[in-house]
């Protein structure tokens, strides 16, 4: 595998380009990002302010998607809530990916102890069920999106070491690295100039993944009511009032979850088809396999 | 095979005490007296005097950081977890020894019925690669991977228990269960756990029956497989016997990485279907301040897990000469 050279982006294309299923994820991504960036033109309703003459309202002409308890609209709601999504899906995978850089790039690039103590803290952080953790934590700061943006980024960045890591083994025995280091090029320079580039594009793809994944857990811990408090509109917010109404309003469960469904598929769809167009090995191997 | 469980068993030992570390760290996440200065305006929970005290002692919260994980340790060693806050001021260890069982038996119940589903399906669709079933299969798994566990148990509460009314949608039993016979008992019982188990299976099997599908695609195209396949053994012994033993085995290490995962959904899970285990008590305390069991909690569920590790790596020690022999490199 090597660095995004003019040809290789190319290539890249011309195989991204025939996964379907990767183009349409692409797509929606791309529709939900305008989605979050234009809600406030696109919302029909204030997404905060109670209709009281529609309180918990089944879906009809003027509300597309109903109303919850307080007769707030929830198409609203979800359009608003996406705005959420995407800010916790970049900002925490942005934290994760920081961190699993700068600690994977030291060990691949130091190995010894350096890795030794790099990669039993990776074991370590795995140990913990995840959602444990972040309650641990939660519990002794005020829940807010910056909280749950850092905390996310904070527990979530083992993945990227480990690929950054792996990535760097290699390359750091390539003849291109080991020639720089022989001219006399520093560390830091070798590093990030030489073996970085060429090591970001599982990166990507983690990262790409990476997002649904945030979105997921930003949602299960706002469910829980422990994530982004109200009357900010959350996916998982929405879903937890709709909890309350379960038995009445099926509309306020129904949609915020599709939301969260479309959202994360789209982006592991995405995220798949970078994937396989990245990576020649797995693309001959199913070529193989048709056979 | 002593030996390897013996080195395996030396190479937990550090993470034992890493994990008593990491916990520590999370109670002085906020600077100064975090516990007590903290507490005042969240989520409206007010701390008494007398628990701030006794949060004071717990974690000797007035003395310098490494006298303080000092005796955090000392007290975990002699599995002194403290008091509950909670009015009751239950030991904690008592609090989380009541709720472990019902957490334990539905996360070993799931990764049962995910293993025995998985297994076969990954095998089906890689022996029929891109045919109908392959296809189904692959969209199961992405739906499985892009459905909110949450959602996915509002959506069945809402079909089965509100619509159809065929299943109870919360706790472990029915109000009028101590009226009934032994056997609708226990059909009680299974009752309330058919919607958690379905959920929880739903989520893990989509990773599970991907990568059984992968590492098979993978073993069938050695060239073993192929000699197998020359020397006229039928298909059935060729993929059932030769190949399957091979594939198995990157499994049991995906087992013991996505343990954590599914341990972490009894949060959900139980909090959804008012289930009394570890993760509802988790939750529960989160919101009412009750530190010291969400701290016990904490070190409990991730000792666990290290132990679940630790059987899953044996087993794969057991099942792979190879491991045990050590010929091959730790997997970084």
């Amino acid at each position: 595998m090597a660095g995004p050279r003019r040809g290789e982006w190319r290539q890249f294309w011309t195989t991204f380009r025939r996964n379907r299923l990767a183009l349409c994820g692409g797509a929606v991504v791309s529709v939900l990002v305008a989605v979050a960036a234009l809600a406030p033109v696109l919302a029909p309703h204030d997404p905060h302010r109670p209709d009281t003459k529609n309180i918990l309202a089944p879906p009809s002409r003027e509300h597309w998607l109903g109303t919850d308890q307080i007769g707030r609209d929830v198409l609203s709601r979800v359009l608003y809530g996406s705005r959420v999504s995407l800010a916790v899906g970049f900002v925490s995978v942005g934290i994760a990916s920081m961190i699993g850089i700068v600690l994977g790039a030291a060990a691949g690039y130091q190995g010894g102890l350096t890795d030794g103590v790099i990669m039993r803290f990776v074991d370590l952080m795995l140990v913990f069920p995840r959602f444990f953790l972040l309650l641990a934590v939660l519990a002794f700061l005020q829940p807010s999106i910056w909280t749950v943006m850092a905390v996310i980024g904070l527990t979530g960045w083992m993945g990227v070491t480990r690929l950054v890591r792996a990535e760097f083994l290699s390359l750091r025995e390539r003849e291109f690295v080991i020639w720089s280091e022989s001219v006399g090029a520093t560390a830091l320079r070798v590093v990030f100039r030489h073996i970085l580039p060429n090591a970001m594009a599982p990166v990507l793809v983690a990262m790409t993944l990476g997002i649904p994944a945030a979105i997921l857990t930003e949602s299960g811990l706002s469910f829980l009511g422990l994530g982004v408090q109200p009357p900010y509109a959350t996916w998982g917010n929405i879903l937890n009032d709709g909890k309350d109404a379960i038995e009445i309003a099926w509309w306020m469960t129904v949609y915020p979850g599709l939301a969260i469904l479309v959202t994360v598929l789209s982006y592991n769809l995405l995220g798949e088809g970078i994937r396989d167009a990245l990576d020649p090995r797995l693309r001959q191997a199913g070529g193989r396999g048709r056979g | 095979m002593a030996l390897f469980a013996l080195r395996r068993l030396i190479l937990a030992l550090p993470l034992l005490i890493g994990i008593t570390f990491i916990s520590f760290m999370v109670i002085n996440l906020a600077p100064g007296e975090p516990v007590v200065m903290q507490s005042e305006e969240q989520i409206g929970t007010q701390i008494t005097p007398e628990a701030r005290q006794a949060l004071r002692e717990l974690y000797g919260l007035d003395k310098p950081l490494p006298i303080q994980y000092w005796h955090w340790l000392t007290r975990l060693v002699r599995l002194d977890f403290g008091r509950s806050l909670q009015p009751d001021g239950q030991l904690v260890l008592t609090k989380i020894l009541d709720r472990m069982p019902i957490t334990l038996f539905l996360n070993g119940v799931e990764m049962f019925i995910i293993l025995a589903l998985a297994v076969p399906i990954g095998i089906l669709s890689a022996t029929r690669q891109y045919s109908f079933f392959d296809k189904a299969t692959t969209v199961f798994v992405f739906t499985g991977f892009a459905t909110p566990d949450f959602w996915l148990a509002l959506m069945l509460m809402i079909l089965f228990g509100v619509q159809l009314g065929w299943l109870p949608i919360s706790q472990l039993r029915s109000p009028n269960w101590e009226y009934m016979s032994f056997w609708a008992q226990q059909v009680d019982l299974l009752s309330h756990l058919v919607l958690p188990i379905f959920v929880a299976v739903f989520g893990g099997l989509a990773g599970f029956s991907r990568y059984m599908r992968q590492s098979m695609l993978e073993v069938v195209r050695q060239d073993y497989i192929q000699t197998a396949r020359a020397k006229g053994l039928p298909e059935q012994v060729v993929i059932g016997k030769h190949a399957l033993r091979n594939a198995l085995l990157p499994v049991v290490t995906i087992l013991g990485l996505s343990l954590p995962g599914l341990i972490g959904g009894s949060v959900i899970i139980e909090t959804i279907f008012a289930i009394p285990g570890m993760g509802q008590l988790m939750v529960q305390s989160v919101f009412a301040r009750d530190y010291p069991v969400v701290m016990g909690n904490l070190v409990i569920v991730a000792v666990l897990t290290l132990l679940a590790n630790l059987g899953a790596d044996l087993a794969y020690g057991l099942v792979d000469p190879r491991i045990r022999l050590g010929a091959r490199r730790r997997a970084g």
